[in-house]
């Protein structure tokens, strides 16, 4: 316990921010362990959104890991991202299946729209786009997951146009909107 | 835990589901999950209340059926009447089925949802390992205990020893289903011969192939198969500690899983001294964090040791020296899931499917230009054909086969004139392409096999770890390449070093992700040259896929 007081202080942070204590948690359930490295990572991912510098030493220091040990195994995992991520954020599969159904249309249509690459953020802080590599919903393709709804059978334009209603405000709730008509009827 | 009472709670809660008259099954795998099957669940448990009919009908969320996507699908199982599965079910529907099957009401509008009883998608099937999917509750172990579940496990431990089990597998015939197709019980034999104080059981649970899924889906669908069938290895092979690496694009695998272990060592048939035997065997879970290259056994290791994930050259393999250096057994988490089916039915039973050199059935994701994707498990042996055009209806709009692919970015196309060879691991490998952990992916001719094969190659470069050079360049190398022949920049002598690059890098990279990853151009090449000298000669794209929008660079040559 004192020891992970002690590194918070270290780290620069006062051990004040309460999002530490996801991390210390883990830290603790893996006994300090440095095998549990990736556990650790995705803990504090989850807790910060991102991992910030000043996290990846905190947790280099917690598991007397060399700092570049740490920074390596961030960077080489594709989950971890060392920049923060917008306030909404779609997926779209990449997989061999959304491929044939072509998934590329739909990522060209939303980079150009939102001028924004895969992989980035919008200046605003609002939107990211971000690819997959398969998401194993191959029977729904082209598959796209946005506001962590997996949604199917998606087209450039469908997309788009759910994108600028969450973004406007608005929210998905696509579930729902089906349902209701066929209860209509 | 004793034999007697494992038997004792399999038999209460056949007993118990004996009561129902019936009982509805909605499928709650990934993809049902998508379409909106929790709704539809909901919905069924809300109708079945309204009725009153608690007692009476039992709502249950199973694992996957199979046709993924004409879900949700939800069966109505009722004593002495064939099921009867309802497709794309809304939650409207599913207070109609309520009304339909428990009211006596007439509901014609249902037939159109009604999967007719013959449906060559079912008929074809032969389901050994995906029994149980899409009947029990993955969620709940008594489920799986009254489907017989850890019998097995009981059987082995009572009446084998650890080298007949090793025997078993290895009279059995099963091979490695992560796509090489190692014999089993060779392998679990050498873990079992190999000197080490402490060692390891590994499911490959990283399905990194694109437009594959079945490890996910049997990890949902029915994960205590797989925990059993690990069980069995640690038995087989002298490990006390299992660890399951699951990709971490699934997380509802591993929320079940973990929940399944929890069941488990809560009655005794995990952890320590399993069904009162001298056995101890626990098992843990370990989340990729997005990585291809950690379904590479020697990566995979790495990863679960906390490391980047970076392939390390064999010999030594692991069944001598792999996690923390002691001996280590990884299988895929398919394979696992064959292991009760030996044990129980035995050898002989499971031999008696399949072809001559590979035993058994194999999962495959069928998706694509096809009518019917979906998960399917099929004898192997069986033709493409029969796959392709009777389990999977043919392609949509009557248009031509042009390919299949398979094995994902280290498998290869298969083209129309071979539609009618057996599908096992040999036949495969002489057509270029291999079995790979079990993406079938069908292409018509609106695809363009260039361009499917920069699909691959840009997804190796992105995925190679970095590592050894002829990976680390030549992907990148061959990648540019194929985007020259496909925006119309590319010459002649382009393809002839493309095709030396294919030949270094297979032979010179340390892992297999670089000596498979020129497949997909090999088999595309080889079958479909023409299309190639088709973008380069003529600037013409046969699919009409690809845009020309350079020009080939004119270089005097000194």
């Amino acid at each position: 316990m004192s020891e992970a007081g002690q590194g918070k202080k270290d780290a620069g942070n006062g051990g004040e921010d309460p999002r530490y204590k996801g991390i210390d948690r883990v830290l603790k359930k893996l006994q300090f362990k440095q095998d549990g490295l990736i556990e650790v990572l995705t803990a504090a991912q989850e807790a910060f959104g991102y991992l910030p510098e000043e996290v990846m030493i905190y947790v280099a220091r917690q598991l007397k890991l060399p700092f570049s040990w740490v920074y390596g195994v961030a960077t080489f995992y594709h989950f971890f991202s060392l920049k923060p991520q917008g306030k909404h954020n779609a997926i779209i599969c990449l997989g061999t299946a959304c491929y044939v159904g072509r998934a590329n249309d739909i990522v060209d249509a939303i980079s150009k729209e939102y001028s924004v690459e895969p992989g980035h953020t919008t200046p605003d802080g609002e939107f990211t786009l971000t690819t997959t590599r398969c998401l194993g919903c191959c029977g729904l393709a082209p598959v796209v997951v946005f506001e962590n709804q997996v949604l199917g059978k998606e087209t450039p334009e469908g997309t788009i146009d759910k994108i600028k209603m969450v973004l406007a405000g608005g929210s998905l709730g696509t579930a729902a909107a089906p349902v209701e008509e066929a209860s209509a009827t | 835990m004793r034999q007697q009472e494992l038997m004792e709670m399999a038999q209460n809660e056949r007993d118990r589901q004996g009561k129902f008259r019936c009982r509805l099954l909605c499928c709650a795998s990934t993809p049902c999950i998508s379409s909106g099957a929790l709704a539809v669940e909901e919905a069924l448990k809300k109708a079945v209340q309204a009725e009153g009919l608690q007692a009476e009908v039992e709502t249950v969320a199973t694992g996957c059926l199979g046709p993924c996507s004409r879900g949700p699908l939800v069966t109505v199982t009722q004593e002495g009447r064939p099921d009867i599965i309802y497709e794309s079910v809304t939650p409207d529907i599913a207070t109609r089925i309520v009304a339909k099957h428990f009211k006596g009401q007439a509901v014609p509008e249902l037939d159109k949802n009604t999967i007719p009883q013959d449906w060559p998608f079912f008929a074809k099937q032969t389901k050994l390992v995906l029994a149980e999917s899409g009947n029990v509750d993955p969620e709940k172990i008594d489920s799986y205990l009254a489907q017989n579940g850890f019998t097995a496990l009981s059987k082995a431990l009572r009446e084998m020893t650890p080298e007949e089990v090793c025997a078993e597998m290895g009279k059995s015939g099963l091979r490695g289903r992560g796509g090489a197709g190692f014999p089993t019980g060779v392998k679990w034999d050498m873990v079992r011969k190999a000197p080490g104080e402490r060692k390891y059981v590994v499911a490959n649970g990283d399905e990194g192939d694109p437009g594959a899924y079945m490890d996910r889906t049997l990890m949902e669908s029915d994960p205590f198969r797989v925990l059993e069938g690990m069980a069995i290895a640690g038995y087989a092979v002298g490990a006390d500690q299992g660890f399951i690496y699951v990709r971490g694009e699934y997380p509802l695998a591993a929320k079940r899983l973990e929940k399944a272990i929890r069941q488990a060592e809560r009655k005794g048939l995990l952890g320590s001294r399993i069904l009162d035997s001298n056995f101890n065997f626990r098992i843990d879970i370990r989340m990729g964090a997005g990585a291809f290259v950690c379904g590479e056994e020697t990566a995979l290791m790495q990863s679960i040791m906390g490391r980047r994930g970076q392939p390390v050259p064999r010999p030594p393999f692991p069944a001598n020296r792999g996690l923390w250096g002691c001996p280590t057994l990884i299988n895929n988490v398919e394979t696992f899931g064959n292991i009760t089916t030996v044990i129980s039915k035995g050898a002989a039973f499971f031999a008696s499917y399949g072809t001559e050199k590979s035993k058994g059935a194999k999962i495959f994701a069928l998706a694509g230009k096809v009518n019917n994707t979906g998960l399917i498990e099929v004898p192997i042996g069986i033709t493409l054909r029969e796959i392709v055009y009777e389990i999977g209806g043919g392609i949509p709009g009557g248009r031509p086969f042009k390919a299949a692919q398979t094995g994902g970015p280290s498998g290869g196309c298969i083209p129309a004139e071979y539609l009618d060879v057996p599908v096992d691991y040999e036949t495969l490998q002489k057509l270029g392409s291999i079995m790979g952990s079990g993406g079938l992916i069908v292409m018509d001719d609106q695809s363009c096999m260039p361009d499917v094969a920069k699909f691959f190659m840009e997804f190796c470069m992105d995925e190679s770890c970095g590592k050894c050079g002829p990976c680390r360049g030549g992907t990148v190398q061959m990648h540019r390449i194929l985007d020259k022949i496909t925006n119309g920049s590319a010459t002649m002598e382009d393809l002839d070093k493309l095709q030396e690059l294919c030949m270094m890098v297979k032979e010179t990279s340390l892992c297999g992700l670089g000596q498979t990853c020129p497949n997909p151009i090999y088999s595309t090449l080889r079958y479909f040259r023409d299309e190639y000298e088709a973008h380069i000669k003529d600037h013409h794209c046969p699919a009409g896929v690809c845009q020309f929008t350079e020009k080939p660079l004119k270089i005097a040559v000194a």
